[in-house]
């Protein structure tokens, strides 16, 4: 007995100690304040050098494709040949865990959302990037240059990758009539009780608020993803009252192409792709871009602060956005491609067309994923509710 | 004389082999040395650096974690309703869960320790273990193609007038109780195994008719085991996020750790939320002690 008491003891003391060490360690915050600046620091560059053999990406899957998913699918052999820079990707499954990977300076670029490039830009590492240096960026379409989540006082942060919008899908033979507003998700959701499906991740309440800025004007909402106290509360009330209509979220694409072919959904949100994906499986779906907007995604290709191979990173940046890797990586994703050449390049013919993507008027009423922020940007101040509180919130519209 | 190892060579070897033999106790910590240390630094650590955790915070701007200690992540927990339900329905379903499977296997286990030929116990021991070689994922989407809208049940009710419960609360209970049963089934099998038969015929000599044979033998005898599976069932359901997530829209407590990690970066709230179920498992273990299951594990 007496032996066992000592044993636990021991375990117990080298338990706290171990605890203690990892206490002991307190770093201090780096708080970059609640708007966001360009910090000091990080620097482009004016002028490239030699090839460094290497680059390490994070970025979304299939936007790095070396053949080893499909053979077929490949823009990065090429670059590897041409450029001497071997290719290391580490695929980012949310913009959180980007963000995450970027912060421990092992990686040279990153393809991140503009839910995760303020968050970047803020934090200091992301340098900014000189599109003098990117001779492709010139072919880019002007509306994707110079945004808010991709730029700041006019220097871009980062090179524009692509973009989409977040669409309304519909059984065609399971819901009545056209819909053409996100009602059918919200106020008429229950006409189609347990078969409502919703994206899963915080970044939706932006959806609720977007269809409250068209539907309720008194609550003066603007950006829907700067909102304060009053105007997020009637965001998250909406959504709790769908949460009694959702059969299930959806949060990766797989999920919601399931759900659908099988009619455990039938109306919800979607990305073109599982559209597209559905049509080919001969599931009647059809989608459109409700009148009241929606939310939707454009992604960056940015340059670490601390990167190891920048004149790879650099060549990477103009590579993926030349027109034949941009047409490659647009068709394999599902999105509107950057580079403006690249419609002439795509497999199937028309795909520029399908995904809109010179068409600036469809693109103006998506409202782009970008970071809620405390600083709501206006004269209201630091009265907004931050991503962290958006988070909390999404725990509680579920249940 | 007992024959000893031959001693090793040298005078250094000898000298150790010489002290470790005279010193049983200092042999006994060499040879656990790794063990022990594996389980303090890794299994344990882990714990502590996981309790330290729950008490720093994210600074509300750059949203990095802030190492000072603060009762933050507690206050949030208990302040916000949804986290008690959640963490109420995660501890009902996973009773829900214990119930079911105690209730199936015990039969199954019975006719395995009592009532099987030596061949027909080895078929059933198969066939318990058999869902265990296959992967976990491939048996939860299984379930979903058996739940969905126009899945098998559905097809199979249809005709009946009847509709399957979809996916939800519902659908979780039945993916948990199929995922968990072999963990109930085998410690019950080994306690039962462990009953006597001459028992169980000693009490049919004595005017035991088979109902009161098995509520004042078998039953007491069997209880501790069948406390045992519990703790694996319970467990399991407690601490997992993925089923849920995959045949509902369900939050368990595992999702909302998993959310507050992967999506918000809130370690520290992960961590305070991670803390609930060790409580609730030591609490469990400490009843389970009392009830004697881990003497027939």
């Amino acid at each position: 007995v007496i032996t066992m008491r000592w044993g636990v003891a021991v375990v117990a003391t080298a338990a706290l100690a171990l605890a203690a060490g990892c206490g002991s360690d307190s770093s201090s915050s780096g708080g970059s304040g609640g708007g966001v600046k360009a910090p000091e620091g990080p620097k482009a560059p004016t002028k490239l050098g030699a090839n460094e053999g290497q680059v390490n990406l994070v970025a979304w899957a299939g936007y790095v494709e070396d053949g080893s998913t499909d053979p077929k699918v490949d823009w990065v052999s090429d670059f590897e040949k041409q450029t001497g820079c071997q290719v290391n990707v580490k695929i980012g499954n949310t913009s959180d865990e980007m963000v995450t990977l970027m912060r421990t300076g092992k990686y040279d670029a990153v393809s991140a959302s503009g839910d995760a490039t303020l968050r970047l830009i803020a934090g200091g590492d992301v340098a900014p990037v000189n599109t003098d240096l990117v001779p492709n960026y010139a072919d880019v379409f002007p509306g994707l240059k110079d945004k808010p989540f991709n730029s700041v006082d006019g220097q871009m942060y980062g090179i524009p990758h692509g973009r989409g919008a977040n669409l309304l899908m519909w059984r065609t033979d399971k819901v009545k009539g056209n819909p053409d507003s996100w009602s059918a998700v919200f106020d008429q959701a229950s006409a189609n009780k347990g078969k409502v499906t919703a994206y899963d991740n915080p970044i939706y309440i932006a959806d609720a608020a977007l269809y409250l800025k068209a539907t309720k004007p008194e609550l003066k909402i603007d950006n829907p993803y700067e909102l304060d106290e009053t105007q997020f509360k009637a965001a998250v009330d909406l959504l709790k009252a769908q949460r009694q209509n959702i059969g299930e979220y959806w949060s990766d694409y797989t999920k919601e192409q399931a759900a659908f072919s099988s009619g455990d959904s039938v109306v919800g949100t979607t990305w073109q792709v599982i559209a597209n994906l559905l049509e080919a499986d001969k599931v009647p779906v059809k989608t459109t871009l409700p009148k009241e907007g929606a939310t939707g995604w454009s992604d960056t290709w940015m340059v670490s602060s601390k990167a190891q191979h920048p004149n790879c990173a650099y060549a990477w940046l103009n590579h993926i956005i030349s027109p034949k890797a941009n047409a490659e990586v647009a068709e394999w994703f599902g999105e509107a491609p950057a580079n403006q050449k690249s419609c002439a390049l795509t497999a199937v013919k028309d795909h520029c067309k399908i995904f809109h993507a010179d068409d600036e008027a469809y693109f103006d009423k998506v409202a782009f994923w970008t970071t809620p922020r405390k600083d709501c940007g206006d004269s209201r101040g630091a009265k907004c509710m931050d991503y962290s509180q958006w988070v909390q919130a999404w725990t509680e519209i579920k249940g | 004389v007992t024959a000893l190892p031959a001693p090793p060579s040298g005078r250094a070897g000898r000298r150790l082999a010489a002290t470790l033999w005279r010193h049983p106790r200092l042999q006994l910590s060499a040879l656990l040395a790794g063990p022990i240390g594996w389980l303090v630094i890794a299994y344990l650590g882990s714990l502590a650096v996981l309790f330290v955790a729950a008490f720093w915070h994210l600074d509300e701007f750059s949203g990095l974690v802030v190492k000072d200690y603060s009762l933050t992540n507690f206050q949030t927990l208990l302040e916000g309703h949804v986290y008690r339900e959640i963490v109420l329905r995660t501890a009902l379903i996973a009773a829900a869960v214990t119930v079911t499977d105690a209730v199936l296997a015990f039969p199954i286990a019975f006719t395995m320790a009592k009532l099987s030929s030596a061949r027909t116990r080895g078929l059933l021991v198969v066939a318990v273990l058999m869902p265990l070689w296959a992967s976990y994922l491939v048996k939860v989407y299984a379930w979903r193609v058996i739940l969905q809208e126009d899945g098998i049940l559905n097809w199979a009710l249809g005709p009946l007038g009847l509709h399957g419960p979809g996916f939800g609360n519902v659908a979780t209970w039945l993916v948990f109780s199929y995922l968990w049963l072999p963990y109930m089934i085998l410690p019950i099998y080994a306690g039962l195994e462990r009953i006597p038969n001459s028992l169980l015929d000693a009490s049919g000599d004595l005017g035991g008719r088979p109902g009161v044979t098995f509520r004042r033998v078998v039953a007491p005898m069997a209880f501790p085991a069948v406390v045992a599976g519990s703790i694996f069932t319970f467990s399991l359901t407690l601490g997992d996020y993925i089923a849920p997530q995959l045949v509902s829209s369900t939050q368990f407590i595992g999702n909302v750790v998993y959310t507050n990690v992967g999506v918000a970066n809130n370690l520290p709230l992960a961590a305070a939320f991670a803390t609930v179920p060790v409580v609730i498992m030591i609490g469990y273990l400490l009843v389970a002690r009392r009830l004697g299951a881990f003497d027939s594990l």
